[in-house]
């Protein structure tokens, strides 16, 4: 105690080194990141950032970042679901019953598969919110029995094909809205054959936006007087991101444009930061996380908020779920089998903390396609499962290893 | 007398701080030493480079002990040559038995298997050396903190103690298990022990301490003999501050106005034990710019009532009516205690009022979040000025309100609590030990605070085991025992004597 107080009160001379030591694990996810993906490309000798490979980069790791998103709440909130995969599995067989056998249309059937998704979530939140039974007993329950409930619904038979509009939720690509003599002379003018306009702008606007708004919270700060990033960061940070977000949608642009599932997980990306960082209910889950006493003590109805991330966790792995069927264009029993491990590693490998109330919406989606790179990279060479499981492994203890490590080192 | 420790020189620097400088301390064989300084003056630091847990090397200076140069590579080190620290935190085993935990690490042994004959006996002999009358196999669990606070310095005894270092033995003690520690401390003293004390209550350490030694900012201001002259609580006090504090509790202008809360035929029943009542027919009552006090001993009920009234936090069963400025208001959870004008400031700050590992600025506004946003939307700009001003206000010492409170002293983490609270615009502000584990300076602010609030016309409900604090800050004494109201004084009436003999007689 000694030590942090005179820490705390000998006067903040902050250096470029200081500051990169304080924040070293939000810029050394992003660098991780780009240094895995620099690798595969060289060692796949540029097979990795094919715009055919960006596309399926996306569609193989959409479920994973939009589940990745409630379980980083649920994590924040203090708890774990371990239930997620299984939920999965059972949703996409529900959508597979409903569509194939009775002959349901494609709305309806989405909008059942949430609302049972929901209701999933909120009976297991149930006896974790009001009952104060463990949530990984709790899930690890819930894993078990939806597990046995798709094979159950399905009859240990795989289920399908889908209709074309059910398919499209996953493997449907936005039309693009220019004309089409509009898009050939923008093609040209970047030596393209063809490009998806539309894709492309979305990049563009989308980076726009990033330095504006970043931008803007520079001001502020500044305006308070707040010690923010170096200038050098900044710019480095908001340069790298921008690029790459240009980057990453021009290949989609000269390939078959915006995937449908990369908008339903932009927005749903946007949405939860905007929840967790912005509104009075995300902040409360952080505090709930961070000392459930401390903020029942201070009104927070810290019940009604577990219950209501079990809820939410669940509607997002039905979502989670179709997309999924829809990818396969069929419904299996084996369907979101351990995936529960990969979305829970993408979350802790994105910062967040075991005992909760740490951790980022952004942190999730970007440790999410962190392991979605590896994967993908891994197998492009040829490296075999059993490698790759080890490998995987050992990233997420680095990740974690490196957490705990610059956390004492800062204490 | 010949000196069992001498530490010549001693200094500490951490990354950027120094925290001892050329400390100086000489404790003779068997007498009882008292350390005192303000918190983070270095007391716990100096304590820790003698025990090892700063091992020889990592800090400059010489360690004497026993007559030879000592250098102490970790804890076991210093502990088999007799140096056995006793830490604030206390280092039991909650679900082992007495036995269990005093012999952890140590245990009575044949080949790998324990002698429980050996060990109970063994047992049983230390607990009647410290005056703790209960059967070896008792789980720590089940035992108050006094008691384990016995079995903490039984577990120092079997381990052959020279030299016993207590830290802040009393903090968390009732005024009688805190007479009964002191007592074994002179006891021990008797048998030839010699002891370090650190604690913040300077009554305790004038009756116990044959020598003092004042640190402060990692200096050693003064040592005084209390064999050779009588050492008073000014003397001491000035030089753990630096300056005169001839006036301990600011000067307030008494004015009680009208009635503000009015608590009748308050019960409470204990959570789990449905038979048992708790709180028994309590009825309290507030005026406009009153400080009332409530005294009592620890167990006496008065955290269980003020939780209670807070948004039943605390026991089932609860009956009797609330009404605040002669309506009567509901008060069945805490949001709705807390829209009703009341606010409870936790005695237990680290575990039940902040956030550790969140920043002084989300920690204010986590009482009253729609003060600071529109809708669900938060806005970040006016939470930060809130919380520059409570920071200004409060005099919270601080970088910036974008630290973590965990890297706060005491003193500016109950600031922040105070804070959150006082966001939160209440109208009774019931503040359960407001100055516990904080040093001198920040209590006198603490102090000012209240005033601030009475002034301002609020009604404040204090909660302390420290009677000169009742007697030098409240208007009027409710004395509570075992879950009654078992008097009240004024602040002319009152004394510690007279309260006191009101807990005693009933």
């Amino acid at each position: 105690m000694d030590i942090a107080e005179h820490g705390a009160d000998a006067p903040q001379k902050q250096g470029i080194g200081e500051y990169l030591v304080r924040h070293l694990r939000e810029y050394g996810l992003l660098f991780a990141l780009i240094a895995i993906m620099g690798f595969f490309q060289i060692v796949t000798g540029g097979t990795l950032l094919k715009p055919v490979n960006v596309t399926n980069l996306l569609l193989q790791n959409s479920y994973i970042v939009i589940m990745a998103l409630g379980m980083l709440i649920v994590i924040v909130s203090g708890n774990i679901d371990l239930s997620v995969g299984s939920v999965m599995g059972f949703v996409g067989a529900l959508a597979a019953v409903m569509i194939v056998e009775w002959e349901q249309s494609t709305a309806i059937t989405m909008i059942t598969c949430m609302i049972a998704g929901g209701l999933i979530g909120a009976a297991q939140g149930y006896w974790i919110a009001y009952w104060k039974i463990p949530s990984f007993i709790v899930t690890l329950a819930g894993m078990l029995v939806f597990r046995g409930a798709s094979l159950w619904l399905l009859e240990g038979q795989s289920l399908g094909p889908f209709p074309r509009e059910f398919q499209m939720l996953s493997n449907g690509f936005v039309p693009d809205i220019f004309p089409a003599g509009f898009s050939a002379t923008v093609a040209d003018l970047l030596g393209q054959k063809r490009i998806n306009v539309l894709a492309f702008g979305t990049g563009l606007v989308a980076a726009a936006l990033i330095l504006w708004m970043e931008l803007k919270a520079r001001a502020q700060n500044r305006a308070y007087g707040v010690m923010g990033e170096p200038k050098a960061f900044f710019i480095a940070r908001i340069g790298i991101v921008s690029i790459a977000l240009i980057f990453i949608l021009f290949k989609l642009s000269t390939f078959r444009g915006l995937p449908n599932v990369l908008i339903t997980m932009g927005v749903l990306t946007i949405i939860y930061a905007f929840f967790t960082e912005r509104t009075v209910t995300g902040r409360r889950i952080y505090a709930l996380g961070g000392n459930e006493k401390a903020a029942k003590l201070s009104g927070i109805k810290t019940e009604r908020l577990t219950f209501l991330a079990f809820t939410n966790m669940g509607v997002l792995a039905a979502i989670a779920g179709m997309v999924f069927a829809a990818r396969l264009n069929s419904a299996t029993p084996k369907a979101g089998f351990a995936l529960e491990l990969d979305v829970i590693a993408a979350v802790f490998i994105g910062g967040a903390s075991m005992s909760g109330g740490v951790g980022k919406i952004v942190g999730a989606v970007v440790g999410a396609f962190l392991m979605g790179v590896l994967n993908n990279g891994m197998s492009i060479m040829g490296i075999g499962i059993d490698y790759q499981q080890v490998i995987k492994g050992l990233v997420l203890l680095a990740a974690v290893i490196f957490d705990v490590y610059n956390k004492s080192r800062q204490a | 007398m010949a000196a069992l420790l001498e530490m010549r020189g001693i200094t500490k620097a951490f990354p950027g701080v120094k925290a001892l400088d050329a400390v100086n301390l000489t404790v003779q064989a068997g007498e009882i030493h008292a350390l005192v300084g303000e918190n983070g003056a270095g007391k716990s630091t100096l304590m820790k480079v003698l025990s090892g847990v700063y091992p020889a090397g990592s800090y400059d200076g010489e360690i004497h002990y026993d007559g030879a140069l000592a250098e102490f590579a970790n804890i076991s080190d210093s502990e088999a040559r007799g140096v056995i620290i006793i830490h604030q935190e206390l280092a039991l085993v909650p679900l082992l038995s007495i036995a269990e935990n005093l012999f952890l690490g140590n245990e009575r042994a044949k080949a790998g298997v324990i002698d429980w004959r050996d060990t109970n006996q063994r047992t049983g002999a230390l607990l009647k050396k410290v005056g703790l009358n209960e059967p070896p196999s008792t789980l720590v669990d089940k035992l108050g903190v006094g008691k384990q606070q016995l079995v903490e310095i039984a577990k120092a005894l079997s381990k052959e103690v020279r030299l016993l270092i207590l830290d802040e033995p009393t903090a968390a003690l009732s005024e009688s298990d805190s007479q009964a520690l002191l007592d074994l401390m002179l006891e021990l003293k008797d048998q030839g022990v010699t002891q370090i004390i650190i604690s913040h209550k300077l009554n305790e350490v004038r009756r116990v301490a044959d020598t003092v030694t004042v640190i402060r900012d990692g200096s050693t201001v003064s040592t005084m003999d209390a064999r050779a002259e009588p050492i008073t609580e000014d003397r001491i006090v000035r030089d753990m501050v630096g300056r005169d504090m001839a006036h301990r509790y600011p000067a307030r202008e008494r004015r009680a106005g009208d009635l503000l809360m009015e608590v009748k035929g308050w019960n409470v029943w204990h959570p789990l034990h449905t038979d048992r009542q708790v709180i028994h027919d309590i009825n309290l009552a507030v005026r406009a710019g009153e400080v009332v006090g409530i005294a009592g001993l620890m167990g006496a009920g008065r955290t269980e009532l003020a939780m209670s009234l807070f948004g039943r936090s605390y026991g089932r069963a609860i009956t009797g009516s609330i009404e605040i400025g002669g309506k009567p208001v509901d008060v069945s959870t805490v949001s709705r205690a807390i829209a009703a004008g009341l606010a409870y400031v936790t005695e237990d700050r680290k575990s039940l009022g902040l956030i550790l590992d969140e920043t002084i600025q989300r920690n204010i506004t986590l009482a009253n979040l729609d003060a600071v946003s529109r809708g669900q939307v938060l806005n970040e700009t006016a939470e930060t000025r809130v919380a520059e001003d409570y920071r200004k206000a409060l005099n919270i010492r601080t970088p910036s309100v974008f630290q973590q409170v965990v890297n706060l002293s005491g003193g500016n983490q109950q600031k922040v609590v105070l804070s959150k609270w006082l966001f939160a615009r209440p109208e009774v502000l019931i503040l359960d030990e407001p100055t516990r584990g904080i040093d001198v300076g920040a209590k006198f602010e603490i102090y000012g605070i209240i005033n601030d609030l009475s002034a301002q016309g609020k009604g404040v409900v204090m909660i302390s085991s420290e009677m000169p604090e009742l007697l030098g800050m409240c208007d009027r004494i409710y004395v509570m025992n075992e879950g009654a109201f078992v008097g009240e004084l004024s602040a002319e009436d009152a004394s510690q004597e007279r309260i006191m003999s009101l807990i005693v007689t009933e």
